[in-house]
């Protein structure tokens, strides 16, 4: 067994119902976990793009790839290990003003974590914190012990360090191919 | 000049343009629609109505193989497109190329676990190459023509349309119909580089034993002659997988067989033997590798395939051409150099001298007149007395192996049959689509006594169209194969295998089909001529011995080369190291 370690997936695809199930399907198929998910609009019109984390070994993340890419409405998908991206997550937290205002180190803890405050009210306080994984979960373990009510992370969003754009090459590769194609009706 | 039409009348116009001349299917409520409009265009589109959905599909199936066309299948929605649910499994995993137009509820009652509702994009987009819904009229003219190109183009697949029934009824604009030829997240023939070419090149120019894998995308390419040319200039030894049979003609000097479970010995000794492996077209499907890390272990491999999901998903290649089997073979011609493999060429002859003594004489040599017939024998006799060129389209199970083994294939696309998924019941109406897609080449339909009963409503068809396929059922009473696997492994427990089945000629005469029983070798000959002079649909019911088995086999886990003769004999590898 290879090493397995955790592996962003990004996907860029057409903006078409039931992307997300085809896509859900491979993993289901062969018995990869998803950790995060996040989708949304890309830089270019009318491209969707799928960013997913899943902890397992290459090979089998390849061969999933693989299987992402033979499907028709997906443009490209690549693979990529956390030193090939910058990525970050948001998370929200929710704890009761009450303690926030008894606690001094509670206030210490939101400046040396650099999270925001997003909310207050006198029953509750939201906070905002976004960075990597390992940052926003261990402002969640120092808050656990502060009446914390509710905790949500987002999934991961990244962007690749390349400086080669992928899918903007292929994209115009393709125009390139569309003209020909209508040149030649 | 645009005109008002209906969604119905859009996609029936659509079929038209995109050349379609015969579809297969059941009409229900959510597909009347169409239905009434196919009533206006019966003189350009023959519906072909079967007597199940699964019929429908499978029929479809066999047109498309047969003819390289793409089978267009109509259903209604709810059961009638669960009952397709089999053949689009089917179609995807061998590379056939569909259109499913399954009818589905008006569009306001969708998810609303109405009427006849089943959530046909959930359930088709794991086993199709594209499924969309349409809940608008405006949208059938260019979804239908992405559909066409979808499904024929790149590694061909099954493509279904879930269209609710507003959208049949309701109105659009048509002025002309405009066919797809481009799809931006799609690159159906990628472009194939010289480099990689004179790579593959210089590994054929140098190898001692190269070994060709042609399989059934050497067909759907049209690469034939492409493939025997270059073998011949290298002389290169070819093996084929069960699609892949009839690539090249059964007697070509340089067709040595099939691979596989139950393929020839030299094909699968000489692949752990071989310095090169070139497979073209082929996935490396489990019945052909065997267990995986004991195969090839001294070949280089060269992966020659359309869908780059194929490689190195099961077998990690040393080159990978990504594109189409028939650029890359012409285009890799003239790289090549004249070359002469006399040894490596002889040890096959060595592997198939002990294959015919030990397993094919005895298939197709006895000749005593009171015994039963053995499925070989019979195949063998069918495709010689079959005219120029006859297909073999077979069911699953012993009667496919051994059809599929000793049927003479002497023009490319001559054997039908299901391959990954191994679909019970396909065969029947599989041969009546590959009897309308190839009208003019016999088809023989092969099929068990089990097999032919999961589809045996299909007579009907046969007998409402007057399809004039010759059925052969190679009848031993049981589920063969499984109990082949019971005799072989589970030690004679012949759990749910035996059956009692019904005077197959008796119900072929309620269909008005003519047929005919043959319970021993004399009776053989001059039934399959009658069979072969009629001019129509014709059955035999051949008894055969119920322990008869299928060898060579390479049971499940072993590796290629571990080739059983019979129950007790292994054949022996080192017959071929001096
Ligand atoms: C009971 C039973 C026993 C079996 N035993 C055997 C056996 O002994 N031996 C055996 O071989 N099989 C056997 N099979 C069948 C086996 O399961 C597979 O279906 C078969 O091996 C697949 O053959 P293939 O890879 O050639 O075809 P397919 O599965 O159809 O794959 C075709 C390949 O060609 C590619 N392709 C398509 N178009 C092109 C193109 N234009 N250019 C290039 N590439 C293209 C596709 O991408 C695909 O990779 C058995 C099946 C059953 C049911
Ligand atoms: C739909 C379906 N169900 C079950 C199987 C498993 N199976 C494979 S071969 C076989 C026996 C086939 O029996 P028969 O049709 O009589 O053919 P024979 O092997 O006897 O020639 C069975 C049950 C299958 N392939 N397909
Ligand atoms: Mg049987």
């Amino acid at each position: 067994m290879e090493d397995q370690q955790l592996f962003t997936i990004a996907i860029y695809t057409e903006n078409h119902v039931g992307l997300l199930n085809q896509l859900s399907i491979i993993f289901t198929r062969r018995c990869l976990n998803i950790e995060s998910v996040s989708a949304s609009a890309s830089a270019i019109e009318g491209v969707h793009k799928i960013h997913l984390t899943c902890f397992s070994d290459r090979r089998s993340l390849e061969k999933a790839i693989q299987q992402i890419e033979r499907r028709i409405d997906v443009i490209k998908a690549f693979l990529y290990t956390d030193e090939e991206v910058v990525h970050q997550e948001v998370a929200l937290y929710k704890v009761s003003t009450q303690k926030l205002l008894e606690e001094k180190n509670l206030e210490e803890i939101i400046r040396r974590h650099n999270a925001r405050i997003l909310d207050i009210t006198p029953d509750y306080t939201i906070l905002e914190k976004t960075g990597h994984s390992d940052e926003t979960e261990s402002l969640f373990q120092e808050l656990k012990s502060y009446d914390l009510t509710q905790f949500v992370r987002s999934g991961r969003i990244s962007i690749t360090k390349s400086p080669i754009e992928l899918v903007d090459a292929y994209l115009s590769s393709q125009e390139e191919r569309r003209k020909r194609l209508t040149h030649d009706d | 000049m645009s005109e008002i039409i209906t969604g119905a009348e859009a996609i029936v116009r659509g079929l038209i343009c995109e050349g379609v001349d015969r579809v297969f299917g059941y009409p229900g409520g959510a597909i009347i629609p169409v239905y009434d409009t196919l009533y206006d265009y019966a003189d350009k589109i023959t519906h072909v109505l079967t007597r199940h959905e699964q019929g429908a599909i499978h029929a479809a199936q066999g047109y498309a193989r047969a003819s390289l066309r793409t089978g267009v299948v109509i259903v209604t929605s709810g059961p009638g497109a669960a009952n397709v649910i089999t053949g689009l499994s089917d179609a995807n995993v061998d590379c056939t190329p569909l259109v499913v137009i399954i009818g589905q509820v008006n569009s306001w009652l969708l998810g609303s676990d109405s009427f006849q509702e089943t959530d046909v994009v959930g359930i088709t987009q794991p086993i199709s190459k594209w499924t969309i819904q349409i809940r608008n009229s405006a949208d059938i003219p260019a979804a239908l023509a992405k559909a066409f190109y979808i499904a024929n183009t790149g590694r061909p697949g099954p493509v279904v349309l879930d269209i609710a029934k507003d959208a049949q009824t309701g109105t659009l604009e048509w002025d002309r119909y405009r066919r797809c030829n481009f799809i931006r997240s799609y690159i159906p023939y990628p472009e194939v580089h010289d480099t990689d070419l004179q790579v593959v090149a210089s590994l054929i120019n140098s190898a001692d034993r190269p070994l060709v894998l042609a399989g059934h995308g050497v067909m759907i390419s049209g690469a034939e002659k492409e493939l025997s040319a270059l073998v011949e200039k290298a002389d290169l030894p070819v093996a084929s997988t069960l699609l892949g049979l009839s690539t090249m003609p059964s007697d070509h000097p340089m067709y040595k067989g099939m691979l596989g479970m139950h393929g020839n010995i030299g094909p699968n000794v000489n692949t752990n033997r071989a310095d090169l492996i070139v497979a073209v077209g082929m996935r490396f499907d489990d019945r052909v590798t065997g267990e995986l890390d004991k195969y090839a272990p001294n070949a280089k491999i060269v992966h020659i395939d359309i869908d780059a999901a194929e490689f190195d998903k099961n077998v990690k290649s040393y080159v990978k051409i990504h594109g189409d089997a028939r650029e890359v073979l012409h285009r890799l011609y003239p790289f090549v150099r004249e070359a002469k493999h006399t040894d490596w060429q002889k040890s096959f002859d060595t592997c198939a001298k002990i294959e015919t003594e030990k397993i094919i004489q005895p298939e197709l040599c006895n000749d005593d007149p009171d015994g039963m017939c053995k499925m070989g024998e019979v195949a063998r006799k069918v495709s010689l007395a079959a005219g120029i060129d006859p297909i073999l389209v077979t069911d699953v199970g012993l009667n496919q192996m051994l059809s599929a083994r000793y049927f003479r294939y002497t023009a490319p696309r001559s054997i039908i049959t299901s391959g990954g998924l191994g679909t019970m019941g396909f065969g029947l109406p599989a041969g009546i689509g590959a009897k309308m897609g190839a009208p003019h080449r016999t088809v023989c339909v092969f099929t068990g006594d089990g097999g032919i009963q999961m589809t045996v409503q299909e007579l009907g068809t046969i007998m409402q169209y007057g399809v004039a396929v010759k059925i052969i059922v190679l009848n031993n009473n049981y589920l063969g194969n499984v109990r082949q696997w019971q005799a072989l492994f589970y030690n004679n427990r012949f759990s749910q295998t035996p059956m009692v089945n019904p005077d197959f000629v008796e119900l072929a005469d309620a269909y008005g089909i003519k047929a005919e029983n043959v319970e021993k070798r004399s009776q053989l000959d001059g039934a399959i001529t009658r069979m072969m002079e009629y001019d129509g649909p014709y059955m035999l019911n051949v008894t055969v011995d119920e322990c008869d088995m299928v060898f060579p086999m390479t049971p499940n886990g072993c590796a290629v080369d571990y080739v059983m003769l019979s129950k007790d004999e292994i054949f022996d590898v080192n017959t071929l190291n001096d």
